[in-house]
């Protein structure tokens, strides 16, 4: 059951309009006044067609952590917010660290089919920073990993980073760091500075996330290896990549969309769904990161879709849980931070959301954008929309929206995955539509 | 006054009102019989995630010379330490129909987080959250310095221009953040004394003046030096490398207790590490403020759940 979807006079990121058919999962004509016998018309007057989001940083927590989210429940909630393939971090139970695993999750997300389910693979066994996982046995196993981050942990051994990042060389992937000093965030509930100190709440500070990274590049640049830092969070952070960046250091960076938005002002409440790791930072901090994306310093935006159940952020903050999620709300975010304050244009934001995190996360298919011949990959936004953004706006399993009762803009009304609809009309396409949609699509 | 939270957010009338009002309770503890039933039929729960033996019993002395009903509520043993969440807890004692719910917890913003919830709607008193505040240890501070200084004029007055100066542990003092907010919002001139590792980041901002050195502070002849209680454990954490260095250089001896001006007042939150911050001479001084404090913060905590459980505009006994 594969579908032929004629899409009428979409806004390309390049400003011109064109008419765009996807026929047999690629997009098959651009141009105008298209037509094609027994296809599902959309009108899509007004409206952004958008490469296919891509987010390097997602977690889904299957295995081991259902009650906070599945595959399916995490790939509905990526889908509804215009992504079309997702990095699932390894910080499950058991740990994504052997064949085995990633293996499993991947066939997982095929068989939801909402999105392309890319498995992050540990760096080392358990998350535990002591001995490499198999990293070799998961870049080659059916799920291809190409991407090995201890997410969740930092790989704090300066001679295990060095290791790692040499290792990882050798099948062409990358290691993506959680630049955390432990020892310097012993106890951490929050960024350290003035508020911490108001509140009495045992700090974050920025030097921790700043050394590591400092450490990191000049790892990467000794052992000529490709580095990826994980939600970069400080200002200080951006001109320490800035300045490996100009020494020629391969290194990319992603910044979440929350960090693009919100403060430490948000904890005087002591609401715990603003409780996140990295924590929230200062405004300094928050126009120093839109910054860095707009000059190229920040390559990539990446959620840290971290969804807790609610029993998790009902409570103190001390023992609330860290994370918030953002695969819904992450474009309409970006498009608050970056599009409205004339920092980027919609061509930045189909690199910084779909063509660049697919390149750094070895997915094929993404590096033209929306182009005849390529997967049909594609989202279609309309930026004039608006709303009160609210848990009606939520499709996976978890709440913890940091961006309830606020007003967003935008809102996504297609999303094209493999040449099926996996949202139509502002909705998600049913389950078992999807899935054999898919299903049809694997043969 | 539905709950009192914090100092930081009592503006100056407000505080003066609710020290005005410890003021007729202070009187009430003159009489013969101390006990007024302005609370009776009311229920006062004590809920204490972390032992405190001092603070509890001035919490309840105060709810019973109210006439108030007490539940004691500890979390050790308790339900709570079988796992039991703040939400239950807060649903149980809503049901059982606590009309004031009297909070110590480890976690800052507890009793935030409590009067934001939709599980309970009794007025919530904070009584030390983490290393946050202990507003009414602020406001029996306070109270204390203005009997000292105005006596039975005290009412309706404010502390502009007195000079108190902070020793010890800023940084995890819940004590040092209620007084630094409220003594400044009275107009005190409030001057923080610590080594740097435990002074908190950000206190620049703060409302008060800082040093590292204790001797040029004393120097400067403030009217209050209020000496913050130095936790054994934070020697394991690199803070300082010994007690035997840290009462050297912060702790209030012999030497530098004769320093002070002849009108000066020593005060300690208690309970005191005799020897390390302050010495036996400077504790049991008439200079010292201590068991004044012990006593002022009942007629304090008297005026604080006479002010959450009968509302803002409620007549003075």
């Amino acid at each position: 059951m594969t579908s032929t979807i004629l899409i009428r006079a979409a806004a390309m990121t390049d400003g011109s309009r064109s008419d765009i058919l996807v026929r047999d999962g690629i997009v098959a004509e651009l141009g105008g006044g298209l037509s094609a016998t027994g296809a599902t018309v959309i009108d899509a007057d007004g409206l952004i067609a958008l490469p296919g989001l891509v987010d390097l940083h997602t977690h889904l927590r299957e295995p081991g952590y259902e009650q906070s989210e599945t595959v399916l429940g995490g790939s509905r909630a990526a889908a509804a917010g215009g992504f079309t393939a997702v990095h699932a971090m390894a910080n499950t139970s058991p740990v994504a660290d052997t064949a085995g695993v990633v293996e499993q999750v991947k066939a997982l997300g095929d068989a939801a089919g909402y999105v392309t389910v890319r498995p992050v693979g540990a760096v080392t066994v358990g998350l535990a920073g002591t001995q490499l996982a198999e990293i070799g046995a998961m870049a080659s196993s059916r799920a291809r990993v190409r991407v090995f981050s201890d997410d969740g942990k930092c790989v704090s051994d300066p001679l295990l980073m060095r290791r790692a990042l040499e290792y990882v060389t050798t099948i062409d992937g990358v290691v993506a760091q959680h630049a955390q000093e432990p020892r310097l965030t012993e106890g951490a509930q929050m960024n350290e500075g003035t508020v911490s100190g108001e509140l009495g709440l045992p700090g974050w500070p920025a030097v921790a996330e700043e050394a590591i990274i400092a450490r990191d590049v000049l790892l990467a640049q000794h052992v000529g290896a490709r580095l990826h830092v994980c939600h970069v969070s400080t200002a200080g952070s951006v001109e320490v990549v800035r300045w490996a960046k100009a020494r020629g250091i391969h290194v990319t960076a992603e910044v979440t969309p929350h960090h693009l938005m919100l403060t430490d002002e948000l904890v005087r409440s002591y609401d715990a769904r603003f409780k996140v790791n990295p924590p929230l930072r200062r405004e300094e901090d928050v126009l120093a990161l839109r910054a860095g994306l707009a000059d190229g310093t920040i390559d990539i935006v990446a959620t840290d879709h971290a969804p807790h159940p609610e029993e998790s952020k009902d409570c103190e903050w001390d023992v609330a849980a860290m994370g918030m999620i953002g695969l819904e709300s992450a474009l309409s975010v970006v498009h608050s931070a970056m599009v409205e304050t004339g920092l980027l244009d919609w061509a930045g934001v189909a690199r910084v959301l779909s063509s660049t995190p697919a390149r750094i996360g070895g997915l094929a298919g993404y590096d033209r954008g929306i182009a005849v011949g390529a997967p049909a990959e594609l989202t279609l936004y309309d930026p004039a929309a608006s709303r009160l953004f609210g848990t009606a706006d939520l499709r996976g399993s978890a709440v913890n929206s940091p961006f309830l009762d606020r007003s967003l803009p935008g809102r996504i009304l297609t999303t094209v995955h493999a040449g099926y609809p996996t949202v139509l009309d502002g909705e998600l396409v049913d389950v078992d539509t999807v899935a054999r949609s898919a299903g049809a699509t694997r043969g | 006054m539905r709950h009192l939270l914090s100092t930081r957010d009592l503006d100056r009338a407000t505080a003066i009102e609710i020290l005005d009002v410890a003021e007729d309770m202070a009187d009430v503890q003159q009489r013969a019989v101390r006990k007024l039933p302005t609370l009776r039929g009311r229920t006062v729960v004590n809920l204490f995630f972390e032992d405190s033996t001092r603070t509890r019993i001035s919490f309840e002395a105060a709810a019973k010379r109210l006439s108030a009903d007490v539940i004691n509520f500890s979390a050790k043993g308790s339900s709570v330490s079988k796992g039991e969440s703040l939400k239950d807890t807060a649903q149980t004692l809503a049901a059982i129909g606590a009309d004031a719910v009297v909070i110590r917890h480890p976690a800052s913003g507890a009793p935030q987080v409590l009067a934001q919830s939709a599980w309970i709607e009794a007025g919530i008193v904070n009584a030390g959250d983490g290393t946050h505040e202990h507003p009414t240890q602020g406001l029996l501070d306070a109270f204390t310095i203005r009997r000292r200084i105005h006596g039975d004029a005290a009412r309706g007055r404010d502390l502009d221009g007195i000079r108190v100066t902070i020793v010890g542990d800023i940084l995890h003092s819940r004590v040092a953040r209620s007084n630094v907010w409220l003594l400044s919002s009275l107009g005190a001139e409030v001057h923080l004394v610590a080594p740097a590792t435990l002074m908190p980041v950000g206190v620049g901002s703060w409302p008060a003046t800082r040093g590292y050195d204790l001797d040029e502070a004393l120097a400067t002849k403030p009217d209050v030096v209020m000496m913050l209680r130095v936790q054994a454990e934070r020697m394991s954490a690199a803070f300082f490398p010994t007690a035997r260095e840290y009462s050297r250089y912060w702790g209030l001896d012999d030497r530098r207790f004769a320093m002070l001006g002849a009108g000066s007042m020593v005060m300690h939150p208690g309970p005191m590490n005799r020897g390390l911050e302050i010495s036996s001479r400077a504790a049991d001084s008439a200079k010292s403020t201590v068991l004044e404090q012990v006593a002022n913060g009942v007629s304090v905590r008297m005026a604080v759940l006479y002010l959450v459980l009968s509302g803002e505009k409620g007549e003075t006994p």
